[in-house]
């Protein structure tokens, strides 16, 4: 391989060379070298003459060549080379021959600078705890990437789905899911809960925004005490996404829930997070730190949320956006997989676990629509086997660039992300298969 | 590569600035060799004989940690491997991972040919081109060098798209060679049996192999160390995909395992990995079930170091997904998230066409670009500058704003007034709400688009002209 790669090299510089400048040319006289010194010479003077002494004389050779001599033929013979031409294929008689496979050991290292732990945060609050929730769900507390042989991850990957205070608009294979459920939250949790495995929900209290019906806070509360009621999993408190209302819906919200040590969603940048920080530190909850796909953001706000609302470590979690698979997802996975990498590597403004909002992924129209827009496209087939694994993929993309817990919608996606994401975890029992003739397997 | 600073690749140029690679000054050459935007064949003075060391020192410097290897020939030739980090923000990942899709010896011809056509037809337009599959895998489920021989026979007449022939028996491997030896084959594969008999085929035909060594990683090493000494380094390596439980959570460590030792500088086991999702479909009865499993299974080692996968399922809904990860994983990070903001005219809009605003975010603007310019509507688009983030999250965070527009269209010496016979201005659907507001800050009308722009076309139809 090396070896024709040099001969066309040396085809290409000989093309290079002016022939006509050569005509007529005679060397004359004899090459002299003088070779002075009192012990012999230094070995790196030797091997720099020796190259010198070399070019030239392949310079001479080339020469040589063009003039029509085979001088490469003269090299072969006098360094004892083979003689066969390169361009020969090998047959198979010369072809060498090994009777037994040479020994060999695979080593590799354990990284060395995933020295800091991802803090552990914990959603939820037992009887004991002054809560009511029948369980609670901790996530975080990596000392590496998550499933790797580095170092054993503590905690699996748990899967909160959404529940919203009104009917909203969903893609069809996700509502016919919630037909009739769809204007009672409180049954709608208990639904996700017993039929769909959800291991948290998430009450969305839309309907506060003043655009849509400006709820007021107080109403809005009735409904988070109803999803408390109905459940006993711990639970996600999310606003509007309107920066105005969102602090006061959210205050109202924590404080009916006092001791419940829900997640309060959430805190950003571009609304009164000192509001909803002061709400969690009242009333014993954690706080959803939400930026969007940026790691600086990311680092200024958990700063602000630490030193000037004094939210305790163990009381935050990062939500850096989630882009659904096809629009965004490469910022989302490769913005989740620096922060972890540098929390692992000790900034402690990064160490926390994270959630991602991977219900987002239906807003890609691979997800929803009856068919491809375009023409040109080969056919999309049927939608509704589009949409959950478009959920499904966005979601198990970010869980390997680190995100631990989902926000999610379709039960189909919600098992599926559960089975994979937990057999890399590695609480998943499988019969033993062998694969060694998979080849000739009838699929 | 063993370098990392432009001034370590320096010392290698000639450093007379000649600017022949394009380049104005050795320097700025030299951090293209290390970003690998540029090539060393780039700097032709490099070629003269001088530079002979220089050139043979500096190549072995930048040559990628992990192996290349091509397979196939021509237009359709496909190249794994050449990577060079493990995390995709420290560089970015080379040669996307090559996906094939099987056939197998004991399918009727008609079928064959028709599952060939449908994975070689297979395209789905994004941002600009179409994602398209790599590769077909030929299997052979009957065991029998003649049966193998004519299907791939089959395949080669059917499609120019390169070739993994699939057998344990090198007799069956030996016969599908000399069908496809001009199409540079991957040989799929050697194993602790038959080895000797492989690599013999594998250096007679000059093609790539694969070594497969379940779950055993010493036994992977040694095959490719011996295969090495034997004269071959186009080799990838299958550490065995299982596909369920706690073997495949050993099979997720295997390929990190591998991928980082050849990163690390291991050069024994630096080579293209590869993986088998198909398996799902051994422990899977129902097809859905079984294609999403596959599909699972396809992200993880798409994400994780898989540089070409065998695939079963050729159902759009695997595909696609399939298609959207790995370009997801291998979109070369260092590219702009934006676009210049602005407005832009989208075939030859006149003062009747509408005014459609979005966002500067590249993924976003093209989306709309295409679906406006694919479906031949003349109008005017504005990319708002949004710090490049998307419709929804740019009006939650308040990055997409009434002002903000205003400002765009302004900016652009564009009057809605004079230059348009309608002044009406069309949102996007994700941005609703921000209709009162933009109204009164334009003095526009304001209709709401679609949600998505994929249905501009029947909204187009719907609404506009606008009712006056
Ligand atoms: S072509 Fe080579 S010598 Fe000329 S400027 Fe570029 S790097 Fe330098």
């Amino acid at each position: 391989m090396t070896q024709k790669m040099k001969l066309t090299q040396l085809t290409e510089m000989l093309q290079e060379l002016n022939i006509e400048s050569l005509e007529g040319v005679t060397i004359e006289g004899d090459i002299e070298l003088n070779i002075t010194g009192g012990g012999g010479l230094n070995p790196a003077l030797a091997y720099a003459l020796g190259s010198e002494i070399s070019q030239i004389s392949l310079h001479m050779a080339n020469i040589g060549r063009m003039l029509g001599f085979p001088a490469e033929q003269l090299f072969a013979s006098a360094f004892g080379m083979s003689g066969v031409p390169e361009t020969q294929a090998p047959s198979l008689g010369t072809t060498p021959r090994m009777q037994e496979l040479l020994a060999s050991k695979f080593e590799v290292a354990r990284m060395s600078n995933w020295n800091n732990p991802i803090q552990e945060v914990t959603l939820g609050a037992t009887s004991a705890d002054g809560g009511s929730r029948k369980n609670t769900v901790t996530i975080g507390g990596e000392n590496a990437l998550p499933y790797y042989f580095d170092a054993s991850m503590p905690h699996r990957n748990y899967v909160t789905m959404d529940v919203f205070d009104m009917p909203i608009g969903m893609a069809k294979a996700v509502k016919s899911n919630y037909d009739d459920v769809i204007n009672d939250p409180a049954e709608w949790a208990k639904k996700v809960v017993r039929d769909f495995n959800a291991d948290m929900v998430t009450i969305h209290l839309i309907s506060t925004d003043p655009l849509i019906k400006d709820t007021s806070a107080r109403d809005a509360a009735k409904v988070v005490e109803d999803v408390l009621q109905a459940v006993d999993v711990p639970i996600v408190i999310g606003g509007s996404g309107n920066p105005e209302k969102d602090p006061e819906v959210l205050e109202k919200a924590a404080e009916v829930a006092a001791g419940e040590r829900v997640l309060l969603a959430s805190a950003s940048l571009n609304l009164d997070y000192e509001r909803i920080a002061r709400a969690a530190v009242e009333h014993g909850h954690v706080v959803l730190s939400w930026t969007q796909l940026e790691i600086n953001a990311q680092k200024e706000l958990n700063r602000k949320l630490m030193k000037q609302c004094k939210v305790p470590r163990d009381s935050i979690v990062m939500d850096p956006t989630t882009a659904a698979l096809g629009y965004g997802l490469d910022y989302a996975y490769t913005n989740m997989e620096r922060i972890r990498l540098a929390g692992l590597m000790g900034d402690d403004e990064l160490t926390f676990p994270m959630s991602s909002g991977t219900t987002n992924a239906w807003g890609a129209r691979e997800s929803w629509m009856v068919a491809s827009p375009l023409k040109q496209d080969s056919d999309w087939g049927p939608r509704e086997y589009r949409g959950p694994i478009w959920e499904i993929v966005t979601g198990l993309a970010l869980s390997l660039a680190g995100n631990d817990m989902f926000m999610m919608m379709h039960p189909t996606s919600v098992q599926v992300l559960k089975e994979i994401t937990q057999t890399l975890y590695g609480s998943i029992e499988a019969e033993e298969l062998d694969i060694s003739n998979w080849i000739g397997a009838e699929v | 590569m063993k370098i990392n600073s432009p001034l370590e690749a320096y010392k290698y140029l000639p450093g007379t600035n000649c600017a022949i690679c394009g380049e104005q000054t050795c320097m700025a050459f030299a951090s293209h060799l290390i970003d690998r935007s540029k090539k060393l064949s780039e700097c032709t003075p490099m070629l003269e004989d001088k530079f002979r060391k220089k050139l043979d020192q500096l190549q072995g410097l930048l040559a990628p940690e992990i192996r290349q290897v091509e397979i196939g020939v021509g237009e359709k030739i496909v190249k794994i491997g050449g990577d060079d980090v493990l995390y995709r923000h420290k560089l970015t990942f080379f040669n996307q991972t090559a996906l094939a899709y099987d056939v197998w010896d004991t399918m009727d011809e008609k079928n064959l040919v028709e599952r060939v056509n449908k994975i070689q037809d297979f395209k789905k337009f994004y941002v600009g081109n179409f994602l398209t599959v790599d590769m077909v895998a030929v299997r052979s489920t009957s065991n029998d060098p003649k049966k193998f021989a004519s299907a791939v026979k089959k395949v080669v007449e059917t499609t120019d798209m390169p070739l993994v022939l699939c057998s344990f028996n090198p007799d069956v491997l030996k016969a599908g060679l000399e069908v496809a030896k001009d199409r540079n084959p991957l040989l799929y594969a050697a194993n602790k049996d038959n080895w000797q008999q492989v690599a013999a085929l594998a250096l007679e035909y000059d093609v790539p192999v694969t070594l497969f060594a379940p779950n055993d990683l010493d036994l992977l090493k040694s095959l490719a160390k011996t295969f090495a000494e034997m004269g071959t380094e186009k080799l990838v390596l299958d550490p065995g995909t299982f596909p369920s439980g706690k073997q495949l959570k050993e099979t997720f460590s295997n390929f990190i395992k591998v991928r980082r030792a050849g990163i690390d500088g291991d050069r024994e086991i630096a080579y293209p990995l590869m993986a088998v999702p198909l398996t799902a479909w051994m422990v899977h009865d129902d097809p859905v079930s079984a294609s999403y499993w596959e599909t699972v299974i396809a992200s993880v080692f798409t994400i994780k170091y898989g540089d070409i996968m065998i695939l079963h399922s050729i159902e759009p809904y695997a595909m696609l997904p399939e298609l959207h990860i790995r370009d997801t994983i291998y979109t070369d990070p260092r590219k702009p998230v934006t676009v210049d903001p602005g407005m832009y005219k989208i075939g030859s809009p006149t003062k009747d066409s509408p005014v459609f605003v979005t966002t500067n975010f590249a993924l976003t603007y093209y989306t709309v670009e295409s679906d406006i310019s694919s479906n031949k509507i003349d109008c005017f688009l504005w990319a708002i500058d949004t710090d490049g983030i998307g419709v929804e999250a740019a009006v939650a965070g308040g990055q997409l704003t009434a002002a903000k527009i205003k400002k765009g269209i302004e900016d652009s010496g564009f009057n809605m007034k004079d230059d348009t016979s309608h002044n009406t201005i069309i949102l996007p659907g994700l941005s609703a709400r921000l209709q009162g507001d933009v109204e009164d800050e334009t003095g526009s009308r304001v209709l709401i688009g679609p949600a998505d722009s994929g249905r501009i076309p029947g909204w187009l139809e719907k609404n506009w002209p606008p009712k006056k």
